[in-house]
């Protein structure tokens, strides 16, 4: 067991592939060739896709965004270790875990643009809308978890937040629920080492955030968020030990946010451009193509870099297309029946 | 049979967890001890710990379970100890279960009632006689169900656990096991949104609900002149519609509650009886509530808490204006 080998409060890490895109072959999960494309291509899909948001943004055709740069395989890595029938629950930063579990971009577009519609998701998706009081989807993971298990169900609740989230009361009652009641639960915590400009040391006197699991009595692994293959390899084995009954998982995944917390922050207020440079340095994407490309698996990026970005453009003129919210839209849905004097209230948009 | 409020809640849960295995409750000592009030007394045995879940000691936790076990298709009955331990449920219940409908257009939606005992009048310790009905019934999605007798606690909790929206019911603790009534075994509905006329009157409608009925029943026992008693039953979606008919008739009207006077429910049905009636109002709108004070520790209670005399004299006050 990887929980075995890598201790959080020894500090070690679960690392596959390094920065230059070298691998440890003795701890590489299995992963067929199509597997691994499919990762690459929704990881490019999201840089690009990201890149495209935050420019609608700056033309005032999408409302704040929180970008993912930097995160693309901690988003990604847990997501494919997921099954059709398990529940996918995010927080706000997670464009590449939906685009994985089948949320269409355009879709994510929309909620973005500011339409409730974004939150409409393909029917028999098992994902949770955005959650923006930090922390709060946790509880909410262990319900879900909980009514599987009541079912019958084999499912497994992934659920995302970030090293914020952690000093959040929702975190510890979440946790503590999941260890009490062993939920088929896999907590991934994408340490982007911000809660906006606060730093992960103002967050916890923890070494890690991983080692918490201890506390709660389930197993916690730290994790290089920037290797694919790594969150991949933790997330399974953590999915494969809630479906087997035998209870949920903490996952900190140790990676960065390469830019702002939202479209409305600056980062150049609280960390230096070295700093940043670091990081691209060890960006998520570049290491994984070096692998790929040592592999021989991936030959022509340019024409997929080509193809997806005809699918991100697609995607925006879709979702600008989508008529705004009418005002029996945003009444309805209030109640299962809309009461009297609601109904009232609407006026004439009642049809 | 003749049942008190405490034994008509936990007749009215059982009876839908029997009919269906979907329900299910949540809380601290809800199992093994029945409840500190023992409303869940029993429960365990007959549905067993998976249904009948005895969970840490923590409300928002209580809430966020309570809310992901309805997204994935479960009718969970969550308890709260106390509604002044309530406050921490907020984030859960204002920002998820009251907006997870709306938010996902239809698509998830939060079938949870989330349940506690509610109001003074029981010389209780601090924080245990809260009535803050106004926090929640501010909240567009959420429902606001407070029962005033043992009938009416059952009807009103089957009604609850089946409806879609989440509903917070406020048990009033005084009422708890003050009467007893016949309350029928097996099922008995009383739909949500709609009001009770207690008794009927042509001289002033008194509108109040919960641990008040029973007190104003008693205020207008030898009043000169007839009153209309309104039981609201559900504050939120409030049956606005039956408070302004009755007033129409009577001209005058006087709101009871015993949460404090500003912001609170009194204040909106006073509101609406203006918008609705005031042509037909011989006498401006008259409330008898707590005052705007903090619920004083038992030795003061009486100084907050509404009384047959404050009740009779505000009624007085309507019919002689």
């Amino acid at each position: 067991m990887l929980t075995d080998e890598f201790d959080p409060q020894k500090g070690e890490m679960l690392r596959i592939v390094d920065e230059e895109g070298e691998a440890d072959m003795g701890l590489m999960p299995r992963m067929s060739k199509d597997l691994l494309l499919k990762a690459y291509r929704t990881m490019l899909l999201t840089r690009l896709a990201d890149d495209k948001a935050v420019k609608l943004q700056r033309q005032g055709r999408l409302g704040a965004y929180p970008p993912s740069k930097g995160q693309e395989a901690s988003q990604v890595g847990p997501a494919m270790a997921l099954k059709e029938e398990d529940w996918l629950v995010w927080a706000f930063r997670e464009m590449g875990a939906l685009l994985w579990k089948g949320v269409p971009l355009e879709t994510q577009y929309l909620y973005w643009m500011g339409n409730e519609l974004g939150n409409v998701y393909p029917e028999g998706t098992r994902v949770t809308p955005s959650v923006v009081p930090v922390g709060s989807q946790v509880p909410q993971a262990v319900g879900i978890a909980y009514a599987g298990l009541i079912r019958k169900e084999k499912s497994v609740v992934l659920a995302y937040f970030g090293d914020g989230a952690t000093s959040e009361g929702d975190f510890h009652e979440g946790l503590n629920f999941a260890g009490v009641f062993r939920t088929p639960n896999v907590f991934v915590c994408q340490n982007n080492q911000f809660a906006i400009s606060t730093r992960r040391s103002r967050q916890t006197a923890s070494a890690t955030i991983a080692q918490k699991a201890i506390a709660y009595g389930f197993p916690g692994i730290l994790v290089d968020g920037n290797d694919i293959m790594a969150m991949y390899a933790a997330t399974k084995e953590a999915a494969e030990r809630a479906r087997k009954g035998k209870g949920p998982t903490l996952i900190e995944s140790f990676t960065y946010r390469m830019s702002d917390h939202t479209t409305s922050d600056d980062w150049r207020k609280y960390r230096s451009k070295e700093e940043v440079a670091e990081w691209e340095r060890k960006d998520p994407l570049k290491r994984f193509s070096a692998y790929l490309v040592s592999k021989g698996f991936l030959k022509d990026e340019a024409s997929l870099i080509e193809e997806l970005g005809e699918l991100v453009e697609k995607a925006a003129v879709q979702a600008e297309a989508t008529p705004a919210p009418g005002l029996a839209d945003v009444f309805e849905h209030t109640y299962a029946e809309m009461p009297p004097y609601l109904r009232e209230q609407m006026g004439g948009g009642w049809k | 049979m003749m049942m008190n409020m405490v034994q008509a809640i936990n007749a009215a849960l059982s009876g839908e967890m029997e009919r269906d295995p979907s329900v299910v409750l949540l809380g601290e000592d809800v199992g093994v001890d029945g409840g500190v009030f023992r409303v869940t007394d029993g429960l365990i045995d007959r549905f067993g710990e998976d249904r009948v879940i005895d969970t840490p000691l923590a409300e928002a936790g209580i809430a966020g379970v309570a809310i992901g076990m309805a997204l994935n298709g479960l009718r969970p009955v969550a308890e709260i100890q106390f509604m002044g331990f309530s406050y921490l449920v907020l984030n859960q219940m204002i920002n998820h279960a009251a907006r997870m409908r709306n938010r996902t257009r239809g698509k998830l939606t939060v079938p949870m009632v989330l349940r506690m005992p509610y109001g003074a009048g029981i010389k209780a310790l601090e924080h245990h006689s809260e009535s803050t009905e106004a926090l929640y019934a501010q909240i567009p999605g959420l429902k606001v169900v407070v029962p005033s007798t043992p009938l009416e606690a059952k009807g009103l909790l089957i009604s609850s656990i089946r409806d879609p929206d989440p509903v917070v019911f406020l048990e009033p603790t005084r009422s708890y096991r003050m009467l007893k009534e016949e309350v029928p075994e097996g099922e008995h509905l009383v739909p949500l949104g709609k009001a009770r006329t207690v008794q009927e009157g042509d001289d002033v409608t008194i509108v109040g609900w919960g641990a008040m009925i029973p007190l104003i029943q008693r205020a207008v026992a030898d009043l000169k002149g007839s009153a209309e008693i309104i039981d609201l039953r559900t504050i939120s979606p409030m049956d606005s519609h039956a408070v302004v008919e009755s007033v129409k008739r009577t001209g005058r009207a006087v709101v009871v509650h015993e949460a404090p006077r500003s912001f609170g429910p009194g204040a909106e049905i006073a509101a609406r009886i203006y918008e609705g009636a005031i042509l037909k109002l011989e006498a401006p709108v008259e409330r008898v509530t707590a005052p705007d004070i903090t619920v004083p520790l038992p030795k003061g209670e009486d100084r907050y808490y509404v009384n047959e005399k404050k009740i009779k004299e505000g009624v007085e006050r309507a019919l002689r204006f």
